[in-house]
Formats: C-alpha cells, sequence, structure tokens
C-alpha cells in the first residue's frame, strides 16, 4: 500500500521532460552534421535573438546542474583546481572549464560552441569565464553588460541597455553571416513571454495546500524555460504540467505525506543533496514549497512589452532578481512568504554564488523582522561537495524545526 | 517523576537526571570512539550514582553530535533547543546563551518564556571551541582546566592573527620559540577564541542577561575574554558543562 502511494505522489510529467532534454542535448551535440550552429550563453542572458536566428543556445550553469545532481562536481572541481584555478571560484565555472578539457560529466561534456553570449546580469564571474572558453574554442565572445539596478531603472541604463541589443543583433548577423529576422523575433518574443507566464502559473500552483509539488521539482523543471524559452516546446509542456498539477490540486495528491509546514528556499539548490535535503524536511512533515531562484525565470515578466519586444527586454533582463538591489530583493521575498504562506525561510549561503549570496544577512533581518518567521542559514555550494558538511547541516535544519514546531504549538 | 537527559558531544558525553526542577544529578565521561557505548555507559553510571533503577526513570532524551546513537532514547533533540532549555531551567528569566562545546560554538536567543527564536552556530571551520583550546594546552603542555588561571596572570596579552586552528598553532609554537610568557600567549588564545565566538553572538543580536555554558564555559579566562569583547557580563551557572544533558531532561519531561 505504501509503495502505491508514494507511486501515485510521483510527478508523472518528469519521464516527458526527460525525453524533451534528451532531445535537445542530442540536436546540440548533432548540430554540426545539421549545419547548425551553437551559441552558449549565460543563464540570464537573452535567448530569444539567437531562437529567432535558428542558433542553438547551450547553457553551461544548466550543464553544471546536471554534473552537479549526477555528484561529478568534486572531480571536475578538482580538475580545474589542477590547471591552476582557485578553489574559491564557482563550481560552475571551475566544472565548466575543467569539462571542456576533458570531455567529462554526465554527458561527455558540451558542444563545441560557435560564439559565446556572455550577460552579466547574473554575476561578474562569467565575464572572465566566458573569455578563457573564446580563448579555449578560438570563438567570438559578446559581452552585454547591465548594470545593477539598485533602486531605479536609470534613463542612462535603459539607453545603454538597449544600445547593447542592437550590439547583439549586429554581431549574430556577423557571425552567422545571415540577416536578422525582426518578424520571427516578434514571433519568438511572444512565445517567450508565454513561457514565462507559464513557468509563473506553474510554480503559482504551490499556494495550494497541500503542494503538488515542492522546489526540489521546480528545481528539476526549471531547465526548459531556461533552455527552451521561445519555443513552443516549453510551452506545450508547462501547458502539461499545470494540467498534472491542477488535478494534483483537485485529487488532494500531494508532494509530501503530511504537510504541515511550508518553507521557502533561497539561492541556487545544493544539486548533488536535492534528495538529501527534501527528505529531511519531509521527516518533519515540512514541504519547501517555493523558491526565489526558480523564479528568476518569470521576475521580471512586468516588464516584457510582447509588441515591443526588444525595446523591453532590454529593462526586463537587467531588472532580473539577481541584479537588483537588496532591499528589492527583500521585497520579493516578503511577497513570496505571503503568497505561499511559508512558516520559515532556508537561506542556502552558496560558497559558488558570490552576488546570490551577497546582502543574505540583510534580507534575513528583514524577513525576521518583517514577517516574523524563522530563518536558516545553510552553508554549502551548489556543485562542489566538498563544501557539505552533513552533520552540521542536519543539526542546524533539525534544530529549525524545532523551533517551528515549538512556535506552532 | 524522574527524567533523563543525555548529550552525546564530540569530547565527553553527559547525562543528567531531574525531578520535580531539581537537578538530581549529573555525570560525565570521554566519548571515546564509541557513541554507543559512552551513551550507555554514562546513563549507568549515574543511575548508580544516584541510586535510582531505570524503571523510575519516565522519559528519556538524547541530543548532542552522537544524539542518533543513543537507541534507548524516548526522542531526539537537537542540542540548540537543549541548551536554550537547560540554561533558562537553571537560570530562569535569562534571553541568550552561549554554548562552547568541543567543536561547536553556538549563540542562542530566547524569547521571555524561554523558547529558542534565533540561534548562530560556528561553521566548516573549529577555530573558538573546545578543540581549539585544547590543541594549544597541549602545544603549551598546560592542563586544559590550568588555562584559566595562568591566563589572568598576563601583564601583556599576545596577538594571535591566524583564525585556523592549525595555523594558530604553529603560531602559538613560534611564540613558545620566541621565548614569550606562556600566560600572554594563553591570554591571546583566549582572546583570539573570544572573537570567533563573539561574532555569533553580535550576529543575532544577543541580549542579556546571557548565560555561558559548554565546557568552555568552566575556563575563567575565557569568560573573561568574551565578557570584555562583547562588553556585558556573562552568567555562569551551575553544571554548565552538563547543561545540554540537563535540557533534554527537562523537554523529556514535558514529553
Amino acid at each position: 500500500m505504501p509503495n502505491k502511494l508514494a507511486e501515485k505522489r510521483k510527478i508523472k510529467s518528469a519521464q516527458k521532460m526527460r525525453d524533451i532534454m534528451t532531445t535537445y542535448y542530442l540536436d546540440a551535440m548533432t548540430a554540426e552534421q545539421n549545419h547548425k550552429q551553437v551559441a552558449w550563453i549565460t543563464s540570464g542572458g537573452p535567448v530569444e535573438p539567437l531562437v529567432a536566428m535558428d542558433i542553438i543556445p547551450i547553457y553551461p550553469e544548466n550543464h553544471g546542474a546536471m554534473i552537479g545532481s549526477s555528484k561529478m562536481g568534486e572531480d571536475l572541481c578538482v580538475k580545474a583546481e589542477d590547471m591552476g584555478y582557485s578553489s574559491d571560484l564557482c563550481s560552475y565555472a571551475r566544472a565548466d572549464i575543467s569539462c571542456s578539457v576533458v570531455k567529462g560529466g554526465p554527458i561527455g561534456g558540451l558542444p563545441k560552441p560557435d560564439m559565446l553570449i556572455c550577460c552579466n546580469n547574473i554575476c561578474g564571474t562569467v565575464l572572465k569565464w566566458y573569455e578563457i572558453q573564446a580563448r579555449f574554442y578560438h570563438v567570438p565572445l559578446f559581452i552585454l553588460d547591465t548594470p545593477i539596478c539598485h533602486t531605479e531603472y536609470s534613463p542612462e541604463i535603459a539607453k545603454y541597455v538597449r544600445a547593447q541589443i542592437d550590439e547583439y543583433i549586429a554581431f549574430l548577423e556577423m557571425v552567422t553571416q545571415r540577416k536578422f529576422d525582426y518578424d520571427k523575433m516578434a514571433q519568438v518574443g511572444r512565445l517567450a513571454l508565454e513561457g514565462q507566464l507559464l513557468w509563473q502559473k506553474v510554480l503559482n500552483t504551490t499556494a495550494h495546500k497541500p503542494s503538488p509539488m515542492s522546489a526540489f521539482d521546480a528545481f528539476f523543471f526549471l531547465a526548459l524555460i531556461v533552455t527552451l524559452r521561445g519555443t513552443q516546446i516549453a510551452i506545450d509542456f508547462y501547458k502539461e504540467l499545470i494540467e498534472e498539477m491542477e488535478q494534483r490540486i483537485k485529487e488532494g495528491i500531494s508532494i509530501i505525506p503530511n504537510e504541515k509546514y511550508r518553507l521557502l528556499w533561497d539561492n541556487l539548490p545544493v544539486w548533488y543533496r536535492l534528495k538529501w535535503l527534501s527528505n529531511k524536511f519531509a521527516d518533519h512533515n515540512a514541504c519547501l514549497v517555493a523558491d526565489t531562484y526558480t523564479s528568476a525565470w518569470c521576475s521580471a515578466i512586468k516588464y516584457i512589452d510582447e509588441n515591443n519586444f526588444l525595446d523591453s527586454i532590454a529593462e526586463a533582463y537587467t531588472r532580473i532578481y539577481l541584479n537588483i538591489g537588496v532591499d528589492q530583493m527583500a521585497d520579493q521575498v516578503l511577497d513570496m512568504i505571503k503568497y505561499y504562506d511559508a512558516d520559515g525561510f532556508v537561506m542556502h549561503s552558496n560558497r559558488s554564488c558570490k552576488p546570490y549570496s551577497f546582502g543574505q544577512m540583510d534580507i534575513m533581518e528583514i524577513v525576521r523582522e518583517k514577517a516574523d518567521i524563522p530563518v536558516l542559514m545553510i552553508e554549502a555550494d551548489m556543485v562542489d561537495p566538498r563544501n557539505f558538511s552533513q552533520s552540521q547541516i542536519e543539526t542546524r535544519s533539525n534544530a529549525f524545526m524545532e523551533i517551528i514546531k515549538q512556535r506552532g504549538s | 517523576m524522574i527524567y533523563a537527559g543525555i548529550d552525546i558531544g564530540s569530547i565527553t558525553a553527559k547525562a543528567a537526571l531531574i525531578r520535580e526542577n531539581q537537578v538530581l544529578g549529573t555525570h560525565v565521561i570521554l566519548t571515546g570512539y564509541n557513541p554507543i557505548n559512552a551513551g550507555i555507559k554514562v546513563y549507568e553510571t549515574l543511575l548508580e550514582k544516584v541510586k535510582i533503577s531505570k524503571t523510575d526513570v519516565k522519559a528519556i532524551i538524547s541530543t548532542g553530535y552522537g544524539r542518533a546513537s543513543v537507541n534507548f532514547a524516548d526522542k531526539v533533540m537537537t542540542e540548540i533547543i537543549c541548551h536554550g532549555t537547560g540554561a533558562y531551567f537553571i537560570i530562569p528569566g535569562i534571553l541568550g546563551v552561549i554554548d562552547v562545546g568541543g567543536q561547536d560554538s553556538k549563540a542562542i536567543l530566547l524569547d521571555t518564556n524561554g523558547q529558542v527564536e534565533n540561534f548562530a552556530m560556528n561553521d566548516k571551520c573549529a577555530a573558538g571551541t573546545g578543540r581549539f583550546l585544547e590543541v594549544m594546552a597541549n602545544a603549551l603542555e598546560v592542563d586544559l582546566d590550568q588555562l584559566g588561571d595562568i591566563s589572568f596572570k598576563a601583564d601583556n596579552p599576545t596577538k594571535i592573527s591566524s583564525i585556523c586552528t592549525v595555523f594558530a598553532e604553529s603560531e602559538v609554537i613560534s611564540m613558545i620559540a620566541g621565548q614569550q610568557k606562556r600566560e600572554n600567549i594563553i591570554a591571546g588564545i583566549h582572546e583570539s577564541a573570544a572573537a570567533r565566538v563573539s561574532i555569533l553572538a553580535t550576529k543575532i543580536k544577543l541580549k542579556e542577561p546571557v548565560v555561558m555554558t559548554g565546557g568552555v564555559a568552566k575556563n575563567k579566562g575565557m569568560v573573561a575574554a568574551l565578557e570584555k569583547r562583547l562588553g556585558f557580563k556573562i552568567i555562569v551557572g551551575d553544571f554548565p558543562q552538563e547543561n545540554g544533558a540537563i535540557g533534554a531532561a527537562v523537554l523529556a519531561s514535558r514529553l
């Protein structure tokens, strides 16, 4: 009987998602034979012009997540350190740089890029990381510089970023030796926006009690809105996923057996410990219902105008979660706590991701004061397991849950 | 009704029995390599010591790093909740606890009912813990218990700049070689450890009255260094080392 119940809890769309991702990577791996070009792009970069140009976008960061999930991060990070890179460097960067050399990891390395697109709206590390890869692969690199919007999106920033969108298009025309198709761009733009709206809808389903899925599932389902944003594939898949979630809500199928406490997660996942962490919290009847990470791919929807796509993405890509001031980040967190009715906030202080982890102490204080819920900070790393101390994290998370339970009683 | 708490720490195992808001007795042994045996031994020795039979004990809670290895406990709780509860039981009305144990140091903020509101713990690094002091005592050939008294004779505490325990030991060894006075080195060690621990206290804005618990609370030099650093008085109650076990026993009485 318990097995039957566990089977019922499994999200059926997961298999389809795996198939889509396999096809996506196969297409990329065979791009050269099919006379297609491949661009590597940072996770927060504007991918839509690539899709409009029929260039296959590849995300080293998504690959980094795959490396972490398959627990192959340590070897690749060590390899990068052998090459002379510091252990303080981001583990996505280390894994990607060494993987290019040894062709390791779960899929034997990424397909060779024809060009690199680097947008620094997520961090500054990507600048040097992509320069290194541009030298390694001897391919052109385009850098899109998005100044941090501490308080507002000033006219100067708007002008500066918008001008670079045109340079970006000129760069693509130069590398592909083809004209940019603005009609196709408008079409892709509409699909990209629709995809993001659907992704937001997927995430919103977890506001239901009990939650039909958890943030751990969102970490997985996120891959499509990252890699296939602007395509019909992502739209069709998320429609199906929403249907499945709505059906689960109707039938009362929750992702964890006895959801009693609802938690919000901050920062990237600890990829190699997803299941362990999920079980740890589930043992306390706690479900991580939402997170600041996966919602970053729909947090700037309000700035997108599908009828004026290129102008509006300049603002949308500049004002993403990691490129705004701490006060604004805290406001978003507070909104999420309210929307998802969270009983606690779990912050992953991520050794690798400095821009995400910087400011966490302030956000922690703000959340404690304004939302009056317990906050837990755990120190770890998204890919490098050498920064994960199991017994320390176990003690902290158990104590955190004890505090939440005491408050509830 | 009698209740028991067992705290299996990284260095020592502690057991405590309470009855009607009174500590009946406590016992401390070295944990050694086998935490399961340590749990049984510390508990049984205590029962013998206070002449109480197992059947008289109504409930047991285990805590500490080896908490899961006490298989005869009714429940497992983390040392954070246990230390908060224990300290409040010994000295009601306190609002903060600084606990420095073998490999952990933590600051705990309590509400007016003695419930844990927030905590901060060291992570990834054992500097500022009991193990740090133990390593230094070994390097200086001083009994761990003597560190406090000796440090009060210092006239000019040395400055230890390394945060890492291993590097700090090398630094201490070079100070010894440089003929620095032992009392000054020890006072410097306390100041260095206190600097690490006080960060945890300020991180969660610890409020007075504050109690210090854990084996290191028995070191008066360390308490004084912390008081100096934090700028407020730190109370050391009875049974600082067994505080986690006492807290576990108190929580057992609420099961």
